[in-house]
């Protein structure tokens, strides 16, 4: 029998406040334990929540990015249930009116094709802290208490690992895109929740479905859910049947565990947040926030491909990070070739990145004087060695293409005449090499090439070069 | 021995303001007091004299640097579960015990910006939870008229202090009554502000969507003074109101002709003891030859009141409760992992009737009984809430009984939670529709127990119920009686 895994995900989100979500308080990662916190955010007695209005913006903007519907009215609910690391025993979070519905993300299958994976929804809610265990005792440490999140929960819509995967980096790469949230997975700033079942094909109804509770890598994703299914499949194939129940993923041991039952599944007592007042978004409001709302990455590439005329693998790389795309598109609108453009940033820019751990915005070159760089060399002023050169210099630091090639005399020899001195000595100082060419190796010509542009110190027109000699040896 | 601490609070800052006594005088007296009759009456937890004595030279200070806020230099008493920096803030429970507050309530920072001097804590049932103070975790609370009744409850503690003379005013909170009935049973003056008129941060909660701190006063002049104070947009609370704050005090006076006032025909009930029900006939006759006009109207849904508060307050408790887990602060009994210390700690901390109270609000929010319970409640909430609305439509004001009898004996209710529960019966609509009542002194039964006069009035109309209030009380020698106690002379 042939079965189909049915996999949805529940995808906590930390937004990118500078403050937590009910209370004054920084949200900066890595501070000593317990100093961001405050009567709020531990919940002391008569302490009150006050709603941060940008984690709402951002949720609002995640949702017009990913095409949910608002909620012009949507209310904080309390999820009542007891944990050493909530300071108040329940957390504020949204029940049966969250701020946004539907919706959808397109990923690519690994065999290129697409599918939308739904959303069925987006809320914001508090996070809580973080227990520490030491040899002979535990902590608590407040610190993340409080810092807004947004869950984002899926539809029971891909098909297995590879296509959560593939949503997993489809949303980071439009939060990203949003500025919605900073996606440091090592700082927790994706965590997911995996529910999965397992079915035989052409049954319409789904499996029994198990969750797999906080997952922080997605490559931890892909491997627990990998062994889900597949042990899903093998206990229904031996006749068993499959538990409602919570797991959890053993990474050292590579295999899921049950944690607890349906039976013993909590009761959360859901009721609306008393103390804080129902969230009211009028359209206009919503429009306000749309106005910057940014172009997403599936669409941008379509239009860079379109725009620019290059290739989809070019587009691919350029638009996974949107100030690369946006770098790519100042300087292709500057320079006379646009392929070019792409080719100069995804091979020598962005390898300048990578060997120094810098980030677009901090490369000393500026889009135009790319551009200028670019344009040296379609006007054939200098070569293409001659413009790695000049890059350097002008990465290091800074400064117009033009100038340096100008200051330094490294411009292009296309002065036939010229060329043709460095020609004939070349003919005359390799008269072996020239036999060679003349009783038919073609590959003599490239090393009296190398002569010439030796002879002219690099700057010799290369294409000039070759039609000179082979008029003269003809 | 002086007897400043017999002043109102109108009084003492007038003569503050003359020079006529210090601060320092005023609140020596009132210390004074309290050392004589609180081993009776049993109204204060902790009185820190240091730091009240410091505050009130301070004030004389700040006096004679020409600074004159309307409540500078006057002592003011606080209930137990408001957070006062330094303080402790046990909420008449174990289960907080040791912890000290690291803020100020709201409302206490704005009444130290008015000048007031923060007094001592005042005793209550635990957590605001019963209307007897016999909840009290840590000791009971004698009302001054007869100190083998009780002084009603919650803010029992803020009430007897007040009748006392052992403080000029306090602040209380009104979850269904818990300042209303006490001040009836003390004699006082006792106002439940409007849903969101005063700020409920740092006041703990009891069940938030009721909660309202207000003050206890000696006249219906002093609680405008002090509502003025402490009324206000608060960033930190967001149901509190943006509604600007008049000079209540400044509007008092005049006569009631052209008011409307109500008497509700479900109000007058079985329960209703006779002679309770003699005085408050007798106030509504009284505010009708002040010149009001009194209306029959009708407010059908509050013979469900009780019920609906007790699916209401006991859901929202269980859930603002349950941070009282010995994790971070109070008392905290070890187990063998953490749910087992919660367990320990809980059954350790909290007394009997806040156990009984989040076991039911546990209850009516679990899956399979939160639509029959909580969801319905919150629908009937909504009927009370029009009714008076309605009723609005025909008074002005709404004049009922406190509370159905006088104060009882301590013991007497204590274990007929149901009765002590009806006890509530005209105070817990107010709360449920989120409008303003206070109560007012209008007569004494044949045991010499005041009895109080509720008076309702729409949203954000504090101005008008203690218009009515003040004219009344005016009119009426009650509030000027003093209990045995207090009016002992000073040896
Ligand atoms: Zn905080």
């Amino acid at each position: 029998m042939n079965f189909e895994a049915n996999v949805g995900l529940e995808v906590h989100v930390q937004l990118r406040t500078k403050t937590k979500i009910f209370c004054g308080c920084p949200t900066t990662f890595g501070a000593p334990p317990n100093t961001h916190v405050c009567p709020v955010c531990l919940g002391y007695p008569g302490a009150m929540p006050a709603m941060n209005s940008e984690a709402i913006r951002l949720t609002v903007l995640s949702g017009l990015m990913l095409g949910c519907k608002i909620n012009p009215y949507s209310k904080m609910d309390r999820k009542n249930y007891y944990y050493p690391d909530m300071p108040k025993n329940y957390q504020i979070s949204q029940y049966d009116q969250p701020l946004c519905l539907g919706g959808g993300i397109e990923i690519t299958r690994p065999d290129g094709s697409k599918k939308t994976i739904r959303l069925t929804r987006i809320h914001i809610e508090e996070d809580v802290g973080k227990n520490m265990h030491f040899a002979a005792s535990s902590g608590i440490d407040f610190n993340r208490a409080g810092t807004p999140l947004m869950e984002i929960v899926t539809e029971p819509d891909m098909a297995g690992a590879d296509e959560a995967m593939a949503f997993l980096e489809a949303l980071k790469e439009i939060l990203a895109y949003g500025g919605i949230s900073d996606v440091n997975l090592e700082e927790g700033n994706m965590r997911c929740d995996v529910n999965s079942s397992v079915r035989p094909v052409g049954q319409a109804q789904l499996g029994t479905k198990t969750e797999l509770k906080n997952m922080n890598t997605f490559k931890g994703v892909h491997r627990a859910l990998s062994y889900e299914i597949a042990r899903q499949i093998a206990d229904v194939e031996k006749g068993q049947r499959i538990r409602q129940e919570t797991r959890r993923w053993d990474d050292a041991a590579g295999i899921t565990l049950t944690m607890r039952s349906k039976e013993e599944a909590h009761d959360y007592r859901y009721f609306p947040e008393p103390d804080l007042l129902p969230i009211v978004l009028s359209q206009a409001q919503i429009d306000e926030w749309a106005k910057v709302l940014p172009e997403l990455p599936e669409k941008r590439r379509a239009r860079m491909m379109a725009d620019y005329g290059i290739p989809e693998y070019d587009a691919g790389v350029l638009a996974a990070d949107q100030d690369i795309a946006n770098y790519f598109e100042a300087t292709a609108k500057l320079a006379k070739s646009a392929k070019a453009a792409s080719n100069w940033i995804m091979t020598t820019v962005l390898a300048k990145l990578t060997e120094l751990h810098l980030t677009i915005g901090e490369v000393k070159i500026t889009p135009a004087q790319l551009a200028g760089l670019i344009n040296l060399v379609e006007a054939k002023t200098i070569n293409m060695p001659t413009a790695k050169e000049v890059f350097e210099l002008m990465f290091a630091q800074g400064g117009d293409a033009a100038a340096i090639v100008q200051a330094k005399g490294l411009a292009q020899v296309s002065d036939t005449g010229a060329i043709e001195k460095f020609v004939d000595e070349a003919i005359a100082a390799n008269a072996k090499t020239v036999a060679d060419y003349k009783g038919g190796k073609e590959a003599a010509l490239k090393s009296l090439i190398g002569q010439v542009m030796k002879l002219s110190k690099g700057k010799a027109n290369p294409g000039l070069v070759n039609d000179l000699l082979k008029q003269k040896l003809s | 021995m002086s007897t400043l601490n017999q002043l109102t609070v109108a009084e003492a800052a007038a003569k503050l303001a003359k020079r006529e006594c210090s601060s320092a005088e005023l609140v020596a007296a009132v210390l004074a007091s309290i050392e004589k009759h609180d081993k009776q009456v049993g109204a204060y937890l902790t009185v820190d004299a240091e730091s009240a004595l410091e505050q009130a030279r301070a004030a004389d200070a700040a006096r004679s640097r020409g600074e004159h806020q309307p409540l500078l230099g006057v002592p003011v008493g606080v209930k137990d579960l408001l957070n006062v920096t330094g303080q402790p803030c046990t909420c008449g429970s174990k289960i907080l015990k040791g912890y000290v507050a690291p803020y100020d309530a709201t409302a206490v920072a704005k009444l130290r910006a008015a000048g007031a001097v923060i007094l001592g804590r005042l005793n209550m049932d635990e957590f605001a939870m019963g209307g007897s103070t016999e909840n009290s975790a840590y000791q009971p609370t004698r009302n001054p008229w007869d100190l083998s009744r009780v002084p009603g409850g919650s803010s029992g503690g803020s009430a007897a202090a007040v009748a006392a003379d052992e403080a000029l005013a306090t602040l209380g909170s009104d979850t269904g009554g818990s300042i209303r009935q006490p001040a009836g049973f003390c004699g006082c003056v006792g106002l439940k502000p409007t849903y969101g008129r005063v700020s409920r941060y740092g006041l703990t909660a009891f069940a938030s969507s009721l909660d309202q701190i207000g003050p206890l006063t000696k006249t219906v002049r002093d609680s405008a003074l002090l509502l003025s104070a402490i009324s206000g947009r608060d960033p930190h609370d967001s149901t509190s109101l943006d509604a600007p704050v008049p000079d209540y005090a400044a509007q008092l006076g005049g006569d009631l002709k052209g008011l409307r006032l109500g008497l509700p025909k479900e109000y007058f009930i079985d329960g209703l003891d006779a002679e309770v029900e003699q005085s408050v006939r007798a106030a509504v006759d009284q505010c009708r030859a002040l010149g009001a006009e009194i209306v029959e109207i009708s407010l059908p849904h509050s013979k469900y009141a009780v019920a609906v508060y007790y699916i209401i307050a006991t859901a929202e408790a269980s859930a603002n409760l349950a941070r009282f887990d010995g994790v971070r602060y109070g008392l905290r009994v070890d187990g063998e992992d953490p749910i087992d210390q919660y367990g320990k700690t809980r059954a350790a901390g909290f007394g009997q009737e806040v156990k009984r109270r989040i076991i039911l609000g546990t209850y009516v929010l679990s899956s399979g009984y939160h639509d029959a319970y909580y969801l319905r409640a919150q629908k009937v909430r909504t009927l009370i809430r029009r009714d008076f609305e309605t009723a609005f439509q025909k008074c002005d004001a709404i004049l009922t009984p406190v509370a159905p009898t006088a104060a009882y004996k301590l013991g007497e209710q204590i274990n007929d939670p149901l009765k002590m529960y009806l006890g509530d019966i005209f105070t817990i609509p107010v709360n449920l529709a989120g409008i303003c009542g206070v109560s007012v002194p209008c007569g004494f039964t044949s045991e010499k127990l005041p009895v109080g006069l509720h008076i309702v009035g729409p949203a954000l109309r504090e101005d008008v119920i203690l218009k009515v209030g003040h004219a009344y009380e005016q009119a009426t020698p009650w509030h000027l009686r003093k209990p045995e106690i207090s009016s002992q002379k000073a040896e």
